[in-house]
């Protein structure tokens, strides 16, 4: 397969899974803001948000302070930056026409169906009802995961686009749960946060576990109170646990193994490194380090791993 | 505008081939067809059958309007047009071939030199230079209007990169889905094996000694005009869809990047124009090309389709020549006509152009997709008077015809059906031998009187369906 439409497949499919996390993540903020709180802590957590997504920068450029509407606003349909749900939506869709012959038919539409709903999405939906608007977003991304999945050749193409949505995922679930030390006051208290449970943060784990479709799984799995240690344990280190760290890097490391090139035996090895150290972590000794340590290495590691994938099999060096 | 030729009616009856559809036509309710008409437009746009509009903000998508009333030719009518296509093509090639060798034509006075060698679309790198086959044009669109009492004219031959074909493919489908119940009544030649053919036909131009040819389609980019032509081709006949910048040139060969190395490319079907293939031959600026492949290409170790240099020959400068070429080089008759035409470089032509431009259509030699023209009769005073000192400045910058009454099929509009001037541009293959779809992509001017029917300018496209006995 062509570098460059290796490419394209490798984005087309973490811009659809981003633009699935961004609308989770936006939608916990939605919940959580229906609790009680001071609007200090309201304002933390909007900033956290646009924190943890390396956007507040580019968020203090445009508004001159922090209210949930211009956030919302910011992160969905602000065309100006690459990373609003719009963004992504079309740089899914971008990314799909130009491998459209690549595709199957039913693959290319519905990511091109989506592109097309959108501003109707945005105009009536959104304005209204943002939560409705995120199970949208949710919506077409499982859709567009589904039918590829469903329809296409199990190959190469396939392979490169499963990358890119669990390593963009593995990227997402970890600042999901790293958003809490982003709005927390000092760093240095956060792990304090993390141990010392109270009222609202049950409310706010309990939102985490949401976002990522994991609340009733948490329920079954532990049968037991919302503890953060077991919400971490859950999101990390589950192998069954479809949008934990560990499952993420298994089906990284199955799809580099199914690409099978030579060229990239160093990034097999790298990506089998972080893998194998997820699957005998244990989250005790985890939190005794540091879960915000931990998080922060990891989703460098994960980068490096994305830069990998990149060098060796979507842009090679002029042979 | 004079009486035109209509395809459906004569004398206020119906036309026998079209008898059957007026009936069928005739029972359907006013709301069954704009159900099926909306139906067709959403299924353009969920396809993404789109073509880019330049001039535009980049990335600006739209739809052809494709009407549901078919254009139908007769098997007889077929046949014949069949065997002219067939002549004019490979006509064609043996003057392209002729020229960048002993350039015969030009000898026997035939062809004026100035009109080759002062040509800016003769390519003197294919001086001598040998091609699989001696085929150059080996994917060819030539335009065929009708006029008068319904005779048959070659308006344009395109044998650069024409393009349109997906349409006819993708018209065809859109009918069979919208109203199978017609594929019934009728017997219509099928046209869906066209990218088997087109494979077929670059395969069998490889160059020599390579037994499994790789084949693969070459874009400008998502952002040209017929993008999604490009890729619709490169699916149907599962080869790569490749940009300059997914080829290399290395030891005397063209590569692919791939995920698992370079991999050997042979044939390109390039849909992309001679002045940006190759940065180090033609334009330096040119970041959509390959450096390096024109010497690969003059080695003959890879083959381009079309050859480079080919638009030498559909320039409308050398359109005159066309029936005399026949003649010169297959010793036979023109099947097909050409349209009159006055070359504004001669004297005597260019007073009986500028003496009847309202009559006239003046078109540059070197322009395409009805930009740079004017229709005589369609424009104002001013407008004739402007273009006159724009011919007087350039003669041998222009070729005038005259307005030919276009053939008209009846067509959806905003007040019902009403007849619009229709072209036809069937699509013939060059390689071993020479071979053609039944049909073409039948493009519609929906406005009004209108004669221009490219998509750029707001044409339109219908099904077109040869009729077999």
């Amino acid at each position: 397969m062509l570098s460059r439409t290796a490419d394209h497949l490798f984005w087309m499919a973490r811009y659809t899974e981003r633009a699935e996390n961004t609308a989770r993540m936006l939608d916990v903020n939605v919940q959580t803001a229906l609790l009680p709180q001071s609007p200090k802590a309201a304002e933390q957590g909007w900033r956290g948000t646009l924190s943890i997504s390396e956007l507040q920068d580019a968020y203090d450029r445009t508004y001159p302070k922090i209210t949930p509407r211009d956030v919302l606003d910011f992160m969905v349909r602000d065309v100006t930056h690459p990373s609003s749900i719009a963004s992504c939506l079309r740089a899914a869709r971008e990314n799909a026409r130009a491998v459209r012959g690549t595709l199957t038919t039913e693959v290319w539409e519905t990511l091109n169906m989506t592109w097309l709903e959108m501003p109707n999405q945005l105009e009536r939906v959104f304005e209204h009802d943002p939560g409705q608007f995120f199970e949208w977003v949710k919506h077409r991304s499982h859709l567009s995961r589904g039918v590829t999945f469903g329809t296409m050749l199990q190959d190469e193409a396939l392979y490169f686009l499963r990358l890119g949505t669990f390593l963009e995922r593995a990227d997402n679930t970890a600042r999901i749960l790293d958003v809490k030390f982003h709005n927390a006051v000092g760093k240095a208290s956060s792990e304090m946060l993390l141990r010392h449970e109270n009222h609202h943060d049950f409310y706010y784990w309990a939102a985490i576990l949401r976002s990522v479709s994991a609340f009733e799984i948490y329920r079954k799995v532990y049968r037991d109170a919302i503890t953060p240690a077991r919400v971490a344990d859950l999101l990390m280190l589950r192998a069954d646990m479809p949008r934990s760290l560990l499952a993420c890097l298994s089906e990284v490391l199955r799809n580099l193994r199914a690409v099978g090139v030579d060229a990239g035996k160093d990034t097999l090895r790298f990506a089998g490194k972080l893998h194998a150290e997820l699957k005998f972590a244990h989250i005790d000794d985890i939190l005794e380090e540091g879960l915000h340590a931990y998080l922060t290495q990891f989703l460098e590691r994960v980068y490096e791993l994305g830069n990998r994938v990149s060098r060796d099999f979507l842009l090679p060096v002029a042979a | 505008m004079p009486h035109f030729f209509d395809e459906m009616y004569a004398d206020g009856a119906v036309r026998d081939h079209y008898r059957e559809f007026e009936n069928w036509l005739n029972a359907q309710s006013a709301q069954t067809i704009a159900r099926k008409r909306a139906e067709a437009d959403l299924i353009f746009r969920r396809v993404g059958i789109t073509f880019a509009v330049y001039g535009n903000e980049a990335g600006t998508e739209r739809v052809i309007p494709f009407d549901i009333i078919p254009r139908m030719i007769t098997a007889e009518e077929w046949a014949s047009m069949e065997a002219g296509l067939v002549q004019r093509v490979r006509t064609l090639n043996m003057f392209i071939h002729d020229i960048y060798h002993e350039q015969n034509i030009v000898k026997a006075g035939i062809v004026p030199p100035e009109q080759i060698f002062r040509n800016a679309q003769y390519r003197p790198e294919m001086q001598g230079i040998a091609v699989a086959s001696d085929i150059y044009a080996h994917i060819a669109g030539v335009d065929i209007v009708r006029a008068g009492q319904g005779e048959f004219y070659v308006l344009e031959d395109n044998l650069r990169v024409p393009s349109g074909v997906s349409y006819m493919l993708e018209d065809r489908k859109m009918m069979m889905r919208l109203f199978p119940e017609l594929f019934a009544r009728y017997r219509i030649a099928p046209v869906e094996h066209y990218p088997d053919m087109l494979l077929d036909n670059l395969r069998s131009v490889a160059p020599l000694g390579v037994s499994d040819p790789t084949v693969v389609v070459m874009t400008p980019g998502m952002y040209n005009s017929a993008y999604f032509e490009h890729a619709f081709l490169a699916q149907q006949m599962g080869v790569e869809l490749v940009e300059g910048q997914d080829l290399f040139v290395n030891d005397n060969a063209v590569y692919m990047r791939t995920t698992r190395g370079p991999k050997r490319v042979d044939v390109i079907y390039r849909r992309i124009d001679d002045d940006y293939l190759d940065p180090l031959a033609f334009r330096a600026d040119s970041t959509l090309g390959v450096p390096g492949l024109l010497s690969v290409y003059r080695a003959g170790r890879v083959t381009l389709a079309n050859a480079i240099g080919t638009g030498v020959a559909d320039d409308k400068s050398i359109y005159p020549f066309v029936p005399d070429m026949v003649r010169f080089y297959l010793g036979e008759e023109p099947i097909l006509n050409n349209v009159p035409t006055w070359q504004c470089r001669k004297k005597d032509d260019l007073s009986y152009v500028l003496a009847n431009l309202p009559q006239l259509v003046v078109k540059e030699v070197h322009g395409a997709g009805g930009y740079g023209m004017l229709v005589g009769p369609a424009s104002s005073r001013a407008e004739i008077d402007a273009f006159r000192v724009r011919i007087v400045a350039k003669p041998d910058g222009y070729i005038a015809q005259p307005t030919l009454a276009l053939s008209a099929c009846p067509t959806f509009v905003d007040a019902g059906i009403a007849p619009r001037h229709i072209d036809l541009r069937p699509f013939v293959l060059s390689g071993k031998t020479i071979s053609m779809v039944p049909g073409g992509l039948t493009r519609v001017a929906l406005k009004a009187g209108s004669l221009v029917v490219n998509s750029s300018q707001g044409g339109g496209t219908k099904d077109t369906w040869i009729l077999e006995n």
